[in-house]
C-alpha cells in the first residue's frame, strides 16, 4: 500500500506540486483504488500474453520524409511564451 | 423517422433553409443553455456563414449530401482549427488549435454546420461531467441531475433539441452512459474505425470518437460520414465503410439474429427498475425473431479494476506534454522545475491529478509487473470472454449503466463510486469492440433507462439493425425530456 512518502515521490515523479491536503487525500483515495485493483490477484494469469493493442493493426510505416507545416506562425503563437521563432523557457544553466 | 433525412427533405424542397434551421437551433442554444449548459463555445457566426454557403448550393441546384446544412455539436476534445479547444480544462484555456481534427475536417467537406463545442470531464475523465473546470451539465429530463459523463455536453445537448446530432468520445463509456442518462442513441465504434487524429488523448488504446443522436438511423448516418481509412492515425483500420443505413427501413425485424445476454451483469448493484426494463427489451427482441441465450462472460467484472490501472497509466504518459513549454497555462517562470509542477498544480483538477497519480505509480520501476502487466494481461482474458460469446451469438445485451441518472454531486467525493458507473461499458473499450446505447424504458422519476448493444470487431451494422428494429417497435423516442416540454 502507499503511504504519504510514496505519494510524495510519485508527485514529484509526475512533476505535480501537491498541497499538503492533496497529499493526505491523494494517500488515502490512492489506497483505496489500488486495494480495489487488487482483486485482479484473484485470476491466474502466468501463461497469458498481455494484450497492448485492443486491435491487431501492427507496423504501419510510412516514408521519412520532412513535410513542412503550412501554419507555423500558429503553432509558435499557442506558446505560453515565445521569443522570434522559438519556445521561451526559464533558464536552464547558470 | 430520421431528424437528419427530414431537415434534408425540407432543404431540397426549399420549406426552410440551412440557415433557418441553424437560427432556430441557435435560439433554442440561447433559449436552454442558461440551465442546461451543454456548450463551452458557441460558434453561431461561423455556424451562419457556413449555412450561408449550403444555401447557395442549393440555390446552384448542386446535389445535396445527407449532412449537408445539418448542424452539429462537437465535444471540446476534438481539435477545431481557429477555435478554443479546452478539454474542460484550466490546462488548456485560450488553446486554439492550428490544425483541424480528421472527423470534425470530415464532417465540414460534407456541408455539416458545427455549431460549437460541448463541455467535458476535463480531458474526458468522469462519469457525470462534473469535472469540468468550467461549468456543470444539466440533465434534460430532470435538471438536478448530471447528464452522465464524460461527453455530457453533447449527450444534454441532442437530448435537449439544441442540435439534431452530435460527436462524443468513449475511452471507458464516455459515449454510452450519458446517451443512457439522457435518452439518446450514443455508439462507440470498433477501436480504429474512426480517426483519433485531432482528439486530444486520454487514453490512447481505448479512446475512439462516435455519434449522439435522436434515433438510431441517424447515428448510422453519422458514423457512416466520419468512419474510414485516415494515414494520419497508426491505428486506424484500412477497411471499406458499408452504407450502414442500407437495410434501416420500416418492417425491419430480428428474424435470424442470435441475441446473447451477458448473465453477469444481472445481480448485485443493478437497479431494479435498470433490470425490469432491460428484461423487457430482450421479451422484445423475441417478439421480433431473435434467438435469445444466456451467456457468460466470467472476466466481465474484472473489467472495472483492469481499465483504472489501464487508462490512468496511459493518461499519466498522455498528459506529460503538457509543461507549460508549447501551448496552454504557465504559471511559473522562477525556474524550470517550478513552471513544471506549479503550471501542472494550476492547470489540472483533482480528478485528472488522481490519474496522472494512479498512472505515475503503477507504471513506476518496481510496480509495472504488479499492475500495469498485470492489467494486461486480465485484459487479454476480457476478449477472450467476447471471442467465446461471439462464436455462438451475433449481438450481446446488457444494460448500459446499472442505474439512470444520479443527483449531481452525490457522487464527487468518492471516485470509486463514480467509477462504478462505467462497469457494464469499460469492458468493451479494453476489448475494442463497437457498443452502442439506446433507450429501452424510464424509471419511475421519468428519467431515461439505456439498453447496450454490444457486437463484434467491425459488426457496426449488425448493431443498427437490430437497434432499429427495437427503436422502431417500441415508443421511447417519442417522449420529451421535462426541459424541453416545459
Amino acid at each position: 500500500m502507499i503511504d504519504l512518502e510514496q505519494v510524495r515521490k510519485v508527485a514529484t515523479l509526475a512533476r505535480l506540486e501537491l498541497s499538503p491536503e492533496e497529499e493526505e487525500q491523494f494517500t488515502t483515495q490512492l489506497n483505496s483504488i489500488l486495494e480495489y485493483v487488487e482483486q485482479l490477484n484473484q485470476l491466474d494469469t502466468a501463461d497469458v500474453p498481455p494484450t497492448t493493442r485492443a486491435i491487431e493493426v501492427s507496423n504501419v510505416t510510412r516514408a521519412d520524409q520532412k513535410v513542412t507545416f503550412s501554419d507555423r506562425e500558429l503553432v509558435l503563437n499557442c506558446a505560453p511564451d515565445r521569443e522570434d521563432d522559438y519556445f521561451k523557457v526559464p533558464k536552464i544553466l547558470d | 423517422m430520421s431528424l437528419i433525412r427530414e431537415l434534408h427533405r425540407q432543404l431540397i424542397q426549399k420549406e426552410r433553409s440551412a440557415v433557418e434551421i441553424t437560427q432556430d437551433y441557435l435560439h433554442r442554444i440561447d433559449a436552454l443553455e442558461p440551465e442546461l449548459k451543454s456548450f463551452l463555445t458557441i460558434t453561431a457566426d461561423a455556424a451562419i456563414a457556413k449555412a450561408q454557403q449550403v444555401d447557395a448550393q442549393i440555390a446552384a441546384g448542386e446535389d445535396l449530401g445527407l449532412l449537408a446544412g445539418i448542424p452539429i455539436a462537437l465535444k471540446d476534445n476534438l481539435c477545431t482549427k481557429g477555435v478554443r479547444t479546452t478539454c474542460g480544462s484550466k490546462i488548456l484555456e485560450g488553446f486554439v488549435p492550428p490544425y483541424e481534427s480528421t472527423v470534425t475536417q470530415r464532417l465540414q467537406d460534407a456541408g455539416a454546420i458545427a455549431l460549437g463545442k460541448t463541455n467535458l470531464d476535463e480531458f474526458a475523465m468522469g462519469s457525470s461531467t462534473e469535472n469540468s473546470a468550467y461549468q456543470t451539465t444539466a440533465n434534460p429530463w430532470d435538471t438536478s441531475r448530471v447528464p452522465g459523463g464524460s461527453s455530457g455536453g453533447s449527450a444534454a445537448a441532442v437530448a435537449g433539441g439544441e442540435c439534431p446530432i452530435a460527436l462524443g468520445s468513449d475511452t471507458g463509456g464516455s459515449i454510452r452512459q450519458p446517451a443512457s442518462f439522457c435518452g439518446v442513441v450514443g455508439l462507440k465504434p470498433t477501436y480504429g474505425l474512426v480517426s483519433r487524429y485531432g482528439l486530444v488523448a486520454y487514453a490512447s488504446s481505448l479512446d475512439q470518437i462516435g455519434p449522439f443522436a435522436r434515433t438510431v438511423e441517424d447515428a448510422a448516418i453519422l458514423l457512416g460520414a466520419i468512419a474510414g481509412y485516415d494515414p494520419k492515425d497508426s491505428t486506424s483500420i484500412n477497411t471499406e465503410i458499408p452504407d450502414y443505413t442500407a437495410n434501416l427501413k420500416p418492417g425491419l425485424d430480428c428474424k435470424g439474429r442470435k441475441i446473447g445476454i451477458i448473465q453477469e451483469t444481472f445481480g448485485e448493484g443493478l437497479d431494479p427498475v435498470v433490470d425490469k426494463a432491460v428484461k423487457a427489451a430482450i421479451a422484445q427482441f423475441e417478439a421480433l425473431g431473435a434467438e435469445v441465450q444466456t451467456i457468460s462472460c466470467p472476466q466481465f467484472r474484472y473489467g472495472l479494476p483492469t481499465y483504472y490501472i489501464i487508462a490512468p497509466s496511459e493518461a499519466s504518459s498522455n498528459l506529460a506534454r503538457y509543461d507549460g513549454v508549447k501551448y496552454g497555462l504557465r504559471t511559473d517562470n522562477s525556474s524550470l522545475m517550478d513552471m513544471y509542477t506549479k503550471t501542472r498544480a494550476a492547470g489540472f483538477g483533482a480528478e485528472v491529478k488522481r490519474r496522472i497519480m494512479i498512472g505515475t505509480y503503477a507504471l513506476s520501476a518496481g510496480y509495472y509487473d504488479a499492475y500495469y502487466l498485470k492489467a494486461q494481461k486480465v485484459r487479454t482474458l476480457i476478449k477472450q470472454d467476447f471471442e467465446k460469446a461471439f462464436a455462438s451469438v451475433d449481438v450481446l445485451v446488457c444494460p448500459t449503466a446499472p442505474t439512470t441518472a444520479f443527483k449531481a454531486g452525490d457522487k464527487v467525493d468518492d471516485p470509486l463510486s463514480m467509477y462504478l458507473s462505467d462497469l457494464m461499458t469499460i469492458p468493451v473499450n479494453l476489448a475494442g469492440l463497437p457498443g452502442m446505447s439506446i433507450p429501452c424504458g424510464f424509471d419511475g422519476d421519468g428519467l431515461p433507462i439505456g439498453l447496450q448493444l454490444i457486437g463484434n470487431v467491425l459488426q457496426e451494422q449488425t448493431l443498427f439493425e437490430v437497434a432499429y428494429a427495437y427503436e422502431q417497435a417500441t415508443e421511447w423516442r417519442t417522449k420529451t425530456p421535462f426541459l424541453v416540454a416545459s
